[in-house]
């Protein structure tokens, strides 16, 4: 029994789950009927039980069936308790433009039984300090908190005492969710016992190792990661094993190998997902960790160049279904591509690229407020908008159709044009808000500023000046500051 | 609180496991044995073994698991997947040489895909993704960390694109004729094709032409670039809907086909206006002639948009679709535009000098992985480490396993 015949997400109709439903049109889960909270369930926009005709014995049937169907191909895993528990897995499809991703892949940063608690003057590395800097790490990034997810302790000494120790350190430090990492049981068991209550990961069952590894995840309630380096068939066997021995969260390692191992790291992830995904076959059916810091094992590079292999390891893992990643730089430039990258492909696909064009008000503008303009490209506009409001003044903000592409390409496609610009201020009224007459355009499109004077004479708009600004939305402190209020001629 | 008759069944229990001699075991395992009592005290002096006393606070499934557990390894080998594909994408030639009707040293082959890219445990890809370097025909607003490498050489468009060759490996270049565009220099479409004369003298790797992005002005330098060009299979970036509209495409790709040049078809992330303007070049020039540009947004400006659109065209391509089985280009310089490649954010992120090239390299690498067959680039350690990952991921079978099978413990 590895293979299942479910339909997959794409193929699921709302018919098949409001067939299992209890057919009452009863509103209880605040839809309008049946086969409206269907439909929602197919989008996963809401969760079985909030049908509670569904949870009564007499439905148990249909109840456990619909679980099934409606079951992700890979399996949700936690790792952590309560409200810092994280999930992982969980996916319905392969390929992004399917259906929506879950769970976005949470970046676990290592520190090692052997590394000093607190740096002194001649160490970098110290475990609380890397701990703090794993919590404090943040980005904001269009008006959203970036960071990072979990601490990945490392038994280097392979000595129970000391691992008990680093681990009881850092459970105090943090309550972070952990991965504890060592193929030695008896080191496992000591950071277990530590860890006691947190539902940390282990990482993890090997060939050698996978029956006290289990008996361990067993006992201790935690999810187990199964590591069979650039062994498919390994990992198969570890996977049915465990399955068997009544282990049920896995998350599966096939290995990442840098540098020449790429081409088969990147092929074992792409054929894991696929034989879940496409194949049916259960056994592979897990979250899949990636650990791009294995390019720190590479000889013969300088640190820059290590940390650089991470970085883009990182990014392409995920695109190539990693679930979970295990990293080793806390450098920002290492992170910053990594953690945007993760933000963008988890968002969903069906999401418009644009943004409505219209005119925008920030704070309360008044008659002499800064009028700027910009493109109704989705990222562009945000971009724009998280500055503005950063700025904390008060400002109009033309946003013109420029069918959902960015200030350069627009200008480059003739999407954006003096007409289109000066067509775009008299629409939106603007003008007769202000008392002034002045029209901030965006940088990169700062060669359509003539033009643009002219066709606002044309649209019964005379005497009103462009004033070119920032490239960047981030200099328009600067240029306020410079700039504002416009001198009269 | 315990009733007397819970404490008395606890007791009994310890007993009966002391009698057993079970103590300083260290697993005790209880197989089809059903508990009534609403709790078990186990007294310590019975529990005595180490390992047992450190684990008293943590929680412990209190039954056994229902089946017998395996003892050995239990043997599942692994068959991958493997699916077949009606479709295949056109493989595409970039330059020509002397016996084929042109001047250059190389010509490229690109496309040819039968399978998503690099699924290698289908079939390894044909050829080999390959970088185009940027080189412009004027001094340009670059990021400090591109500048630095070029601003020596961006008055001199022949010795930048020398540049670009000899220290970098460029295998073709991108020259793009931005003073071409009437609110630059407007520079005429003779002087441009003068300047392409001098880098084609220059050096002997294909061109790509980039225009301006006016239609009616890319369209003029286009046409007399294909003249003198002659034979020498350059590729013309770009032909959009908008020269549709504004009535050129026609005298454009007649030009092209004229001539043996190629032309890139450019939309912006759709897939039906792709496969419009493809239908509308395929009129004049041969489908082979033809490459496709989906749009390209920068890591964190919606590379994620280009991603998806790629991967979407380059499935429905393999499954029949003949209006998307061009090879597809991408302009990967975009990811500069995204300000974390270039702003200062703060200590914390910088070098400015490593979080720029990464950006691009990034951007790259997921277009990469999403079919794209050429890719424009600009920064020399972007470009390296592009150049290296293509040649990596083209081999499989490298991988050395026990470099990595004991990380855990290794130290960094």
């Amino acid at each position: 029994m590895t293979e299942r015949q479910v339909k997959s997400i794409t193929q699921l109709s709302p018919i098949d789950v409001y067939m299992l439903l209890p057919r009452t049109n009863c509103k209880e889960c605040g839809e309008a009927n049946c086969m409206a909270f269907a439909a929602k369930l197919v989008n996963r926009e809401v969760a079985l039980e909030e049908c509670p005709p569904l949870l009564k014995k007499e439905h148990e049937e249909s109840y456990k069936k619909l679980q099934e169907i409606l079951a992700p191909v890979i399996k949700e895993i936690t790792v952590g308790t309560g409200e810092n528990a994280v999930k992982i897995g969980g996916k319905l499809v392969m390929q992004r433009h399917e259906f929506t991703y879950h769970n976005p892949a949470p970046i676990a940063l290592d520190v090692t039984d052997e590394m000093p608690l607190h740096a002194k003057s001649d160490e970098k590395d110290a475990v609380i300090d890397r701990v703090k800097k794993v919590e404090n790490f943040l980005y904001n990034y269009i008006g959203r908190d970036l960071k990072l997810d979990m601490v990945a302790l490392r038994s280097t000494s392979n000595d129970p005492v000391k691992f008990k120790s680093t681990v009881t350190e850092v459970t105090k430090a943090t309550k972070l969710p952990l991965i504890l990492c060592t193929f030695d049981p008896n080191v496992m068991e000591a950071g277990l016992i530590a860890a006691s209550g947190r539902k940390p990961l282990i990482y993890a069952a090997t060939k050698d190792n996978w029956k006290e590894m289990a008996d361990l995840a067993l006992m201790y309630e935690c999810p187990l990661a199964v590591f069979a380096p650039n062994d498919l068939s390994l990992l198969r066997s570890l996977s049915k094993t465990l399955i068997e021995y009544g282990v049920e969260d896995l998350v599966l390692d096939p290995g990442t190998l840098p540098d020449e191992g790429i081409s088969d790291t990147i092929n074992n992830f792409t054929m894991v997902r696929r034989n879940a995904c496409k194949g049916g076959d259960r056994l592979l059916g897990f979250p899949i960790i990636g650990t791009p810091i294995t390019a720190w094992f590479g000889e013969g590079d300088s640190k820059e160049m290590l940390a650089w292999k991470e970085a883009y390891l990182a990014s392409m893992l995920m695109s190539r279904y990693a679930d979970i990643l295990i990293m080793h730089s806390l450098d920002g430039w290492v992170q910053l591509p990594t953690v945007i990258w993760r933000f963008n492909i988890y968002t969903d696909p069906r999401k418009p690229v644009s943004v409505e064009a219209q005119l925008y008000e920030f704070g309360k503008p008044d008659e002499m407020s800064p009028i700027f303009l910009t493109t109704n490209y989705a990222l562009t506009y945000f971009t724009v908008e998280s500055d503005l409001k950063s700025f904390g003044g008060n400002y109009y903000l033309i946003v013109v159709d420029s069918e959902g592409i960015s200030v350069e390409a627009a200008v480059a496609g003739r999407y954006l044009t003096a007409e289109t610009i000066a067509e775009a201020v008299k629409s939106s009224g603007v003008a007769e808000k202000v008392k002034h007459k002045s029209l901030i355009l965006p940088g990169m499109a700062a060669r359509l500023s003539g033009e643009t004077e002219e066709e606002l004479k044309n649209v019964g708009l005379p005497d009103w000046r462009v004033i070119v600004g920032p490239r960047d939305s981030s200099g328009i402190a600067k240029l306020l500051k410079e700039k504002w209020p416009p001198k009269e001629d | 609180m315990l009733s007397a008759e819970e404490k008395k069944a606890a007791a009994e229990i310890a007993e009966l496991l002391q009698s057993l001699g079970l103590e300083g075991k260290r697993h005790i395992e209880l197989e089809d044995v059903e508990l009534t009592v609403k709790e078990i005290i186990l007294d310590p002096s019975v529990l005595s073994s180490a390992a047992l006393r450190g684990m008293m606070p943590p929680k412990r499934k209190a039954a056994a698991p229902p089946t017998a557990k395996p003892a050995t390894l239990l043997e599942a080998p692994f068959t991958p997947f493997v699916q077949e594909y009606p479709g295949k994408i056109r493989e595409v030639t970039l330059g020509a040489t002397k016996s084929q009707g042109g001047s250059r040293g190389k010509p490229i082959t690109i496309g040819g895909a039968t399978t998503p890219a690099f699924y290698l445990f289908e079939q390894t890809p044909p050829n080999p993704p390959v970088i185009s370097v940027d080189v412009f025909d004027m001094k340009v607003t670059l990021p400090k960390a591109i500048r630095t490498h070029v601003e020596d050489v961006w008055e001199d468009t022949a010795a930048w694109a020398k540049r670009a060759v000899d220290k970098w490996g460029a295998k073709v270049l991108t020259l793009h004729l931005l003073s071409t565009d009437p609110l630059i220099k407007d520079t005429s479409p003779a002087e441009a094709a003068k300047t392409i004369e001098n880098v084609l003298q220059a050096v002997d790797v294909p061109l790509i032409i980039g225009g301006c992005g006016d239609p009616k002005k890319d369209a003029a330098v286009f046409k007399k670039i294909a003249e003198v060009a002659e034979g020498e299979r350059v590729l013309l970036s770009s032909v959009t809907l908008d020269m549709d509209e504004a009535g050129v495409l026609e005298d454009v790709t007649k030009a092209a086909a004229k001539h043996g040049h190629l032309v890139l078809a450019f939309t912006s992330l759709d897939l039906n206006l792709a496969k419009e303007l493809n239908r509308k070049i395929c009129d004049y020039l041969p489908e082979d002639d033809i490459l496709m540009d989906l749009t390209t947004a920068a890591l964190g400006y919606g590379l994620e948009y280009s991603f998806t659109i790629h991967e979407r065209a380059r499935m429905a391509a393999l499954m029949g679709d003949t209006e998307l089985q061009h090879p597809v280009l991408s302009g990967t310089t975009n990811a500069w535009a995204a300000r974390e490649a270039w702003l200062k954010l703060g200590p914390e992120w910088e070098p400015r000098s490593l979080r720029g090239p990464i950006w691009e390299t990034v951007t790259a690498l997921n277009l990469l992985l999403a079919g794209v067959d050429l890719f424009m680039m600009m920064h020399p350690d972007a470009i390296k480490t592009m150049q290296k990952v293509v040649q990596q991921l083209m081999n499989k079978g490298g991988a050395k396993p026990e470099k990595i099978a004991n990380w855990v413990n290794a130290k960094i």
